[in-house]
């Protein structure tokens, strides 16, 4: 499981990288995407990773990390998912922007030459 | 309980009455009017009041703890200094208030002007009465923005702007150095607050760092009093309003310096650095301030020259370091505070009724106005030192003080003389003054002709000027008691004996005074004329400081800046992201490299076979992904939704349904956003031909490179983290607290919106803004020319339309997706039901308002992309800033009412409700601060998707617009 996880974090990292490396703004959008998946996984795994243990406590409002997920990544974990929806859009206006005020969806606003 | 204190109150009320100064309508000149003279004459009575307790000895203490971990409280303090101080702040400021009702004109915000005017009354009052020294350098930065705002009221005029620029970097700078000198006094003190630091002098004086902090000390206090070399920005803030000038730049902030010098006086002075440096700026303020001011041809700029000169003569006695002259120099402010704010409005006055303040177009208007005329010469002669005025006895205690030795220096021996120079300077300026507006020919040619100012215009200038007389001609029954509480509060012990009487007999101060009266005069005779025409001070009219200071300041801001871009700088994105790129994998490596890897202990599961074959989906989503985003975009957008899509299932099964939930919603809105925006990019077709030569080669090859050593340094990483035992964290505190004191089982719910609820209203109001950002970005969006055209499907299918009688325009893309749209509007009230359930339930089963407010949105967005834009906003009225906002209050209000219980911000409080029907619903204060969040995520969500969805129609309507013209 680690292992399979391990990986995975590993090629959408590389995946991301490669594209935010790319000259086109889609591209860069799309890696920052991918890394913000990595980075969320990433921090998600510092807790352990733990099949079928209860995220919820039980009726009697107690319990322990043996038995229970670790809360605290994934409150982490959660506003960051919704501040990177953010940036998400806010970086598709900015570029938006960017490409009708210079006519070029290059990241540096204009093509090379 | 923070308000039962008279302290406190002197601060609040200004600050209070500026606030509603602001929110009343423009047009309540007289309702401001009576708003600024109430707050500022309770502050009088207020400080009035407090006079028993304080000439008792008594030093007034109000203390709310701040943040203690930092030895910073909000401690205010009043002692007999900070009560006189506090009297004339708020004594000059309610006749200043009275004052400008009739000096500001109707076409200018009255309600601006007493905002910032009553912001700074309660700044100044902050500033004296502050018991923490850090406090105190927050008023003392607060009284330079608002000097800067008032100084700048005037915005339209350049010299204004400029002006206040100046003096809120000179000021600014200062307060910089003085926060950091105090940091310093404080770690040598081991506190802030202002007693112990008093008690602390001979450990300050004795420990290594004293320099330092006395001159980082000392750079706050010279700047802000415009002692040189920093003098130059006190001319300059004269385009401020007369009677701003009367009070900030006269009476109140300028004297902040001195005040701070004398406030620490008993701490730091007496050695031979304070000797030296507060010396020379006195000094030279003095001579230096009162030369230049007999050249100035405005007459505001002659009186700040005046007030530069004579800031200067206090910082003078207060570096004799004898307690004598630390008296004299009290009284020197209290009384140049007096003179100097009457002259400033008597200038105003006469300002308002010519039409300018050029001296040599000014003179006889003293057969127009005899009573401000009168007034004037007799401050003009109080700051000339002319007995039986205030002035003159304080500069009597200076010269008797200057001819004492009190250091073997060569500026001891100077000093009597620079003095006497000074003093008759000042007597020629006064002179000139009085005779080039008084006295003289009938003006030739005034815009209109000039008269007496309304009763309660001159009204303010009678009063100090009756203070003026009273004050110097029968000083022991007035001021006598008052001042010597003040310097008994800042001496001590060491309070000396002194006499205020007016005639001391025939002494040697009495003789430099004549010297200076009668050499001043005979100075004016013979070289008045020349000072009328004169165009630039002599000798020193090629060395302006303001020219210094704006070839520095084009200098750093200008040609630095330029210059380290030039060196630093790229305009390309891509070589600076591969440097990020390249320092992060190197920050990753080489501890690694170092210190080498070690896995941990914990025993790690097997592989599972579903769950490979879920990554192995996940992965080929995100590489092929990032091979197709350049040229087919939608399909790189969809298999980026696979990749999210595994991500979620991830969560899932690895005991995560909340970031589940959260994700999966997120996925949609993120697609349904890239998908408006795919249709503003540019066109791109594989038949373009890529570059292929060996460079573009060599550059994705290290790409490809930087991409795989990034991915196989995290793949490490994570794996090494993973084989760990994760330490002992504060998860066990969460797991055992969540429902006792948070009344929640969903632990992560219950830290988002109780335990680490100032942070998640951090996050939220980052994301109010952010939408706002995309809204306002979007306002001014205009697509790339060929953007504009109809999609090509659009066009084909209108082609198709007109070329069969029979069909309707549009009528193909009518009926397009019909059947998925009429679901999308039928799921309609099922997906908010949904979020309903999802913010309902978040407290303690997976869920929140996180999720359930992009849900919410989902719903909204699902509407527009089923029946368009046009047909939603027909039947359905979103204001989603409104929901921002409501979010945002909600949260604040809900974090607030703990205020109430005398709790501190966002504690929680929670009980279980028995609700007929629903069955038991648990209801804590946190359940409400959730609905905040949840306001303000739809808004912000449904604000960016709609804000973007918008740009298709104002391009149609643009091109109708187009067609019909």
């Amino acid at each position: 499981m680690e292992l399979i996880l391990a990986i995975a974090i590993g090629v959408l990292t590389g995946s991301g990288v490669w594209l935010i490396l790319r000259p086109r703004t889609f591209q860069v959008i799309i890696g920052l995407s991918l890394l913000s998946y990595a980075v969320n996984l990433f921090i998600f795994s510092t807790g352990g990773l733990h099949v079928g243990q209860a995220p919820v406590l039980g009726p009697d409002g107690s319990g322990t990390l043996a038995e229970h997920a670790d809360p605290v990544p994934q409150a982490l974990v959660l506003t960051a998912i919704v501040i990177g929806f953010a940036t998400t859009a806010l970086f598709l206006v900015v570029l938006l922007a960017s490409r009708g005020l210079t006519g070029s969806d290059h990241v540096d606003g204009r093509e090379p030459r | 309980m923070i308000a039962d204190s008279p302290l406190f109150w002197i601060i609040a009320l200004p600050f209070t009455a500026s606030l509603l100064a602001i929110c009343l309508p423009a047009r309540a000149r007289d309702a401001v009017t009576w708003l600024g003279g109430i707050a500022t004459l309770s502050c009088l009575v207020l400080t009035a009041r407090l006079y028993p307790s304080v000439a008792g000895g008594e030093t007034i203490r109000h203390e709310v703890e701040w943040i203690p971990e930092l030895g910073l409280d909000f401690t205010l303090r009043m002692d007999g200094f900070a009560w006189m101080f506090a009297l004339l702040v708020s004594g000059i400021g309610f006749l200043v208030v009275i004052y400008s009702r009739y000096y500001i004109s109707p076409e200018d915000s009255v309600r601006r002007f007493y905002f910032f005017f009553l912001a700074f009354t309660g700044s100044m009052l902050g500033v004296v009465t502050s018991g923490n020294l850090i406090l105190l350098v927050v008023f003392w930065e607060l009284t330079s923005i608002f000097s800067f705002l008032l100084i700048g009221y005037w915005y339209q005029n350049v010299a204004a702007r400029d002006g206040a620029r100046m003096a809120l970097t000179i000021t600014a700078i200062g307060g910089l150095a003085l926060l950091a000198g105090v940091l310093i006094i404080g770690h040598i003190v081991g506190s802030y607050d202002l007693d112990d630091v008093l008690a602390s002098g001979t450990r300050i004086r004795s420990h290594q760092l004293y320099v330092p902090a006395l001159v980082l000390i000392l750079l706050g206090a010279l700047t802000k009093s415009a002692q040189f070399p920093f003098h130059f920005w006190l001319p300059n803030a004269m385009a401020a309003p007369t009677p701003v000038s009367a009070f900030l730049h006269s009476a109140t902030m300028v004297k902040a310096g001195v005040f701070l010098m004398a406030r620490l006086w008993p701490v730091l002075s007496g050695t031979p650095e304070w000797f030296v440096i507060v010396g020379l700026a006195g000094m030279a303020s003095l001579v230096l301030g009162a030369y230049l001011a007999m050249f100035q041809q405005d007459l505001k700029g002659l009186l700040a020259y005046s007030t530069i000169s004579h800031l200067g003569l206090s910082t003078l006695l207060l570096s004799l370091g004898s307690p004598l002259a630390a008296v004299a120099a009290i009284f020197h402010m209290i009384n140049h505070a007096t003179f100097k704010a009457s002259l400033f409005m008597a200038a105003g006055i006469i300002d308002h009724e010519t039409g300018t303040r050029d001296l040599r177009r000014l003179s006889g208007l003293f057969r127009y106005m005899p009573i401000t005329g009168t007034l004037a010469t007799v401050a003009s002669a109080a700051m000339a030192g002319v007995p039986l005025l205030n002035g003159f006895l304080s500069k009597e205690m200076f010269f008797a003080e200057t001819v004492e030795r009190h250091a073997d220096h060569w500026l001891d021996i100077v000093t009597p003389y620079a003095a006497v120079l000074g003093s008759a300077l000042s007597v020629t300026y006064s002179v000139r003054l009085i005779h080039s507006i008084f006295l003289g020919a009938p003006p030739e040619s005034f815009p209109r002709r000039p008269h007496e100012p309304p009763f309660w215009m001159g009204f303010p200038v009678l009063f100090l000027v009756l203070a003026c007389l009273v004050v110097g001609t029968i000083p022991g029954l007035t001021i006598g008691t008052y001042l010597h509480v003040a310097v008994e509060s800042v001496l001590g012990a060491d309070t000396p004996q002194y006499s205020l009487a007016v005639w001391h007999g025939f002494t040697l101060p009495l003789a430099m005074s004549t010297v200076a009266l009668v050499g001043g005069t005979l100075l004016y005779l013979a070289i008045g004329d020349y000072l009328e025409a004169s165009e630039r001070p002599l000798l020193l009219g090629r060395i302006n400081g303001q020219r210094i200071f704006e070839q520095v300041m084009v200098a750093i801001s200008w040609r630095g800046a330029r210059s380290l871009e030039a060196i630093l700088g790229t305009r390309r994105l891509q070589p600076q992201l591969q440097l990020l790129m390249l320092a992060a994998v190197a920050a990753g490596a080489i501890p690694l490299a170092v210190d080498g890897l070690t896995l941990g202990k914990y025993e790690v599961k097997g592989p599972e076979l579903a769950f490979a074959g879920l990554w192995i989906v996940g992965a080929a989503c995100a590489v092929t992904a990032a091979r197709q985003a350049k040229y087919h975009r939608l399909a790189s957008l969809v298999l980026l939704g696979g990749t999210g899509l595994v991500t979620c299932m991830t969560f899932m099964w690895l005991s995560a349904p909340d970031l589940a939930v959260t994700q999966l919603v997120v996925e949609i809105v993120t697609t349904v956003l890239l998908l408006l925006g795919l249709r503003w990019l540019p066109k791109r077709s594989q038949a373009i031909v890529e570059p292929v030569g060996a460079a573009a080669r060599l550059r994705r090859l290290r790409d490809l490179g930087l991409a795989i050593a990034a991915g196989a340094g995290m793949t490490v990483i994570a794996y090494a983290v993973m084989t760990r035992i994760p330490p002992e964290t504060i998860a066990e505190y969460f797991l055992e607290r969540s429902y006792l004191e948070g009344g929640g089982r969903n632990v992560v719910n219950v830290i988002l919106v109780d335990f680490r609820g100032f942070d998640t209203f951090g996050e939220i109001t980052v994301l109010g803004i952010v939408a706002l950002t995309v809204f306002a970005l979007l306002r001014r969006f205009r697509p790339a020319p060929d953007s504009i055209e109809r999609p090509e499907q659009q066009h084909i299918q209108r082609v198709f339309d007109e070329a069969y009688p029979e069909r309707k325009p549009d009528a193909t893309a009518h009926d397009y997706l019909f059947v998925s749209s009429v679901i999308m509007q039928w799921m309609f009230p099922v997906i908010i039901v949904l979020a309903a359930y999802l913010f309902l339930r978040g407290h303690d089963a997976p869920g929140g308002g996180f999720a359930a407010g992009i849900t919410m949105a989902a719903g909204f967005i699902l509407q527009y992309m089923a029946a368009g834009t046009v047909w939603v906003e027909d039947r359905l009225r979103i204001l989603p800033v409104k929901w921002i906002g409501g979010g945002l209050l909600v949260a604040v209000g809900t974090g607030a009412g703990a205020f109430l219980a005398g709790a501190p911000f966002l504690s929680s409080h929670f009980q279980y409700l028995d609700l007929p029907f629903i069955g038991e619903v648990p209801l804590a204060t946190a359940t409400l601060f959730d609905l905040g969040v949840f306001l303000l995520v739809v808004g912000a969500t449904v604000l960016m998707l709609i804000a973007l969805a918008h740009q298709s129609i104002r391009r149609l309507r643009a091109s109708r617009i187009e067609e019909q013209a």
